[in-house]
């Protein structure tokens, strides 16, 4: 199976393969390097890349002009909850659409994914009126809401496309040993189906966490998540690249870094049955 | 296989999802209908009246409009193009035995986590930025006029900053499905004497048809929507230089506060988006067995 | 299960109360300007003095907070307690009625100190719609080291030619130092609002009396085609993309000889802290082209406002009287120096024999004097406002005609052509509006 590679061919590989993933990583690298840098470093030329005064001046005054805590955790409630709810909503249809598949399965879920496709802004003005009557302006539940919708079709296509690598006789073995329909799907469905549940949620909760329209346009101070924290420095008075570094480094970090744990599990799923 | 019970629940099942995207399809899309037929300027309540098509015939006629058609085209293809081709260049070379693979791979999918925002911003400030930018210190460096991205080549420079961030979405699916392709397959290519570029063509790509499919098919739904990009770095210009379509919609209704063109807008924003869905449930039909 | 639901509900009932016996909160939408970040720095004062009231804020960039604001005060979505507005949205939100009157401001407040002009465009029928936190008009920030170096006095009251003279003087593009900054980022506040003062020093005009646009005229061609000469001259790269905040940069970092923008930048770039040419920037009036009386001066008020049909009124005029008053500015100059306080507002602040000493003092207090709203250029015009129209369709209108002559400068099509397109686009858009019949 494994073939023999010459040392050599493995060298150059690896140093083509490092250099290009150098390169593709560069902008976040700089970015936080230069979040680490003062204003006038920020900007100096030439640019030092690692000898500089380290300060942590920027990261100081980010948090001492906005609560990052405040809008760290409206992120994760925001993006945790609306991939979780949407888990809930999706698992069922999904587990229809896999195993009692009919004529218009295919055409469902087609349509649900053109859904996706409508411009947010077109509809921005009507879901305004619709959230201020229902008093749900600046609250983190009504964001749950939007963006579970949003993010419902990506949700049903990559469950559906994982269950149906489940081979059915397993789930007729369940229900001929008696068990129900509830029963069906969670004690034998989905413990089988954890890798491509794993991946789906991964992959919501970073759609979710980037989210920038809506989280931008429906939230004022108490439910506005990251994203509108980095609003107030897109472009500040003055010098401000140090700043807006810090800024972006708090904002992605969380992400990142759970983006990298996780890495294995959300590549295993992320095949959108691409992958016999 | 199923049961008339099965089937049944199956439905029950089903229910929900299709029933919470209806609503959400329905509801605003039907304002919004009704909207696109008023005089309805956010900034003069009290003022609204029918005026038929008057606000299609405004938006279709308005001389940005074919502008903003293009680039949304050019938008999605020039980031289609390079990632996908990107993304299987890059496959390949990580499908290859190499010292610490997994870091690499870490370092390629970093750029996908990033905020669009956030991603705008750096671009904009950081790097193509013709005075302070690092593009700018590279190039003064061998000697050469620091161009300047944002204004000469405005949709260029999107279409850079947005592949960027789609690139690790397409090496993952591609390097996935390259991994699964059987090694026997490529073995016994080699031994009928097939060179490196025929069992590419030959066996590798045809392997990789669903998978590139699917990151055409989930990169269009996204990126004919891209606007936060577009905001932070250019606004839509100069001119109408890098104005998309959903941009356009967006300088209708929130610049302008005109909320009846607005609402034309983004119907005809969604007509052409179903004509791009017709498009792509097609080519999906055919590659895609579902 | 259903003691649980009981506690739950008690529990929140409790809540309620707890909250209700808490401080009111006061949501505030600002823009990210650096004086708003100093005010929200120094809030501590008020809530110190005022226990019963807490603040929340909100800060965003510009045109995301208009967005933002204007969303939701037109469709009555309540999110905001105070929100940050300026002279343009004031008489039109006024008009409709959308905003709480100040005229009850406490005594203390001396609301007849406030300037004349900034209160004008804040005043509708007689009821003043917001209460201006710092005003501004243009003026020429120049480097008087480059100046001198170029054997090149600066006149108190520069006409284009001269500014043409000093910019080409003072330009050395090897090192970096651009002869003139100037904002070319598309937008009715950004590039329009530069373009609007200046067209008026030449006696150009958005509309005539029938509400016609008048890009097609000689003043308006003999605008852009100087502009566009002194930006490709002696601009910086990428000046279609610069927009106030950007040439602010610029100018600190000294890249720039001349900059013609904002008088509360004024503070920023003599500011040592952040600015590398602070000890060497002179202040000139905005120019205008010769034989023409209007300067190329304009007029904003960044102010605070209350949104009508707030709950919380009483709590949001105390903290915008106590925002706007000469206490603060007190405060601000005990804790930052005279400098920073927030300029432009008030007369007794020009007054102060402290504040005579800052350098732009005084240059500032002309600058706004020489600008006139309600009479912005030669000719007569049916509408108010020196850089911009204040009328609901003008942002549109502003930013799409920013549009062109940030793509004219960009050298994507000459001014000819973005003049005609500016031309055709704003009497389409005025005719829809239905102004011209």
């Amino acid at each position: 199976m494994a073939r023999r590679v010459p040392t050599s061919r493995k060298w150059l590989v690896t140093i083509a393969a490092w250099a290009i993933g150098f390169l593709i990583f560069f902008p976040i690298l700089w970015t936080i390097l230069t979040s680490f840098k003062t204003e006038a470093e920020a900007i100096a030329s030439p640019p030092s890349f690692l000898f500089f005064d380290w300060t942590l001046d920027s990261y100081r005054e980010v948090q001492s002009r906005s609560n990052y805590f405040l809008h760290f955790y409206n992120s994760v409630i925001i993006s945790l909850g609306s991939t979780l709810l949407g888990l809930v909503i999706a698992i069922p249809a999904a587990w229809s659409m896999a195993f009692v598949p009919a004529k218009r399965t295919k055409d469902v879920l087609m349509w649900m994914l053109s859904t996706k496709m409508l411009p947010p802004v077109g509809v921005l003005i009507p879901i305004y009126l619709l959230f201020r009557d229902f008093g749900l302006l600046d609250s983190r539940f009504g964001l749950v809401i939007v963006l579970t919708l949003i993010n419902l079709p990506i949700i049903v296509w990559m469950l559906f496309t994982y269950f149906r690598e489940i081979p059915g006789e397993i789930l007729e073995a369940a229900r001929m040993d008696g068990a129900t329909l509830w029963a069906e799907i969670v004690h034998v469905l989905t413990p089988m189906a954890v890798p491509g549940i794993a991946s789906t949620l991964l992959l919501n909760v970073i759609l979710a966490w980037n989210e920038a329209f809506w989280t931008l346009n429906l939230t004022a101070a108490k439910a506005a998540p990251l994203t509108a924290f980095i609003a107030s420095y897109s472009s500040p008075e003055g010098l401000f690249y140090a700043k807006l570094s810090a800024a972006s480094t708090m904002a992605i970090a969380p992400i990142l870094i759970l983006g990298w744990f996780s890495q294995k599990q959300l590549v295993r799923g992320l095949t959108f049955g691409a992958v016999k | 296989m199923a049961t008339a019970h099965s089937r049944t629940a199956a439905r029950f099942m089903i229910a929900p999802a299709v029933l919470l995207l209806l609503a959400w399809m329905i509801i605003p899309l039907s304002m919004t209908l009704y909207f696109s037929t008023l005089r309805y300027n956010l900034l003069m309540p009290g003022m609204e009246d029918f005026i038929g098509f008057d606000n299609y015939s405004y938006f279709l006629t308005d001389p940005a409009f074919f502008a903003a058609l293009t680039n949304t085209l050019l938008l999605v293809g020039g980031v289609l193009l390079i990632t996908v081709i990107g993304g299987i260049l890059l496959a390949l070379l990580l499908d290859q035995p190499m010292f610490g693979q997994g870091i690499v791979r870490i370092l390629v999918i970093a750029p996908f986590f990033v905020m669009p925002t956030v991603s705008a911003l750096v671009w904009k400030n950081m790097f193509m930025n013709p005075v302070n930018g690092l593009f700018a210190f590279l190039t003064k460096a061998v000697g050469l006029q620091p161009f300047d991205f944002l204004s000469h080549a405005p949709l260029t420079s999107i279409i850079i900053m947005v592949a960027w961030q789609w690139l690790p979405f397409a090496t993952l699916i591609l390097l996935t499905a390259m991994q699964s392709l059987d090694s026997e397959q490529i073995e016994a290519a080699e031994m009928d004497g097939a060179g490196a570029f025929a069992r590419f063509f030959h066996i590798v790509l045809p392997h990789l048809t669903r998978a590139i499919t699917v990151v055409v098919l989930i990169q269009t739904i996204f990126l004919l929507s891209v606007f936060a990009e577009i905001l932070v770095t250019t606004n839509g210009g100069p001119g109408t230089a890098s104005t998309n379509i959903t941009y356009l919609v967006y300088a209708q209704s929130l610049l302008q506060f005109d909320v009846g063109s607005g609402s034309a807008g983004g119907i005809v924003a969604v007509i052409l988006a179903n004509i791009v869905a017709i498009f792509l449930m097609r080519m999906i039909g055919k590659n895609l067995d579902i | 299960m259903k003691t649980f639901v009981r506690a739950l509900l008690g529990a929140s009932a409790m809540c309620a109360v707890v909250s209700a016996a808490q401080a009111e909160k006061l949501t505030i939408a600002t823009v990210n300007n650096g004086d708003m970040i100093r005010m929200q720095k120094l809030t501590d004062e008020f809530t110190k003095a005022n226990p019963d009231i807490e603040l929340e804020w909100v800060t965003l960039e510009e045109n995301v907070l208009r967005q933002r604001v204007t969303t939701d005060i037109a469709t009555k979505g309540g999110q905001y307690d105070v929100m940050t507005i300026g002279t343009y949205e004031v008489p039109i939100w006024g008009k409709q009625g959308w905003l709480v009157s100040l005229n009850d401001l406490p005594e203390a407040y001396d609301v007849d100190d406030l300037l004349p002009a900034i209160r004008g465009g804040l005043t509708v029928d007689g009821e003043l719609y917001a209460a201006p936190f710092y005003g501004e008009s243009s003026m020429v920030m120049y480097r008087k080291d480059l100046m001198e170096k170029a054997g090149m006095e600066m006149p108190q009251e520069p006409t284009w030619a001269d500014i043409k003279k000093a910019a080409e003087a003072m330009t050395d593009k090897d090192n970096e130092v651009y002869g003139i900054c100037l904002r070319g980022k598309a937008g009715w506040g950004e590039n329009m609002a530069f373009l609007g003062a200046m067209a008026n020093s030449y006696g150009a005009k958005w509309f005539d009396m029938d509400w016609k646009p008048q890009f097609d005229t000689e003043e308006w061609k003999a605008v852009l085609t100087d502009y566009l000469d002194l930006m490709n001259n002696y601009g910086p790269p990428g000046a279609s993309n610069n927009g106030f905040n950007e040439n602010l940069a610029l100018f600190q970092q000294g890249k720039c000889g001349m900059w013609l923008d904002a008088t509360v930048a004024a503070s920023f770039v003599t500011n040592p802290d952040d600015s590398t040419v602070a000890d060497k920037v002179g202040f000139a009036l905005a120019p205008n082209k010769e034989g023409v009386e209007k300067h190329a001066n304009w007029l904003w008020a960044w102010s605070l406002g209350i949104p009508a049909g707030s709950q919380k009124v009483d709590a949001a005029k105390k903290f915008i009287a106590w925002a706007t008053s000469k206490d603060y500015t007190k405060l601000v100059a005990e804790k930052e120096g005279w400098a920073n306080v927030p300029p432009g507002t008030r007369t007794s602040l020009y007054e102060n024999e402290e504040y005579k000493k800052v350098p732009f003092a005084e240059m500032t207090l002309e600058s706004i004097k020489a600008a006139d709203p309600n009479n912005p250029t030669v000719d007569e015009v049916p509408y108010v406002g020196v850089q911009f129209v204040a009328i609901p369709e003008f942002q549109g209108i502003g930013t799409a005609v920013g549009q062109q002559f940030s793509a004219a400068l960009a050298g994507q099509v000459s001014a000819e052509q973005a003049l005609q397109s500016a031309q055709q686009l704003s009497e389409r858009e005025m005719t829809k509006a239905g102004y011209i019949k």
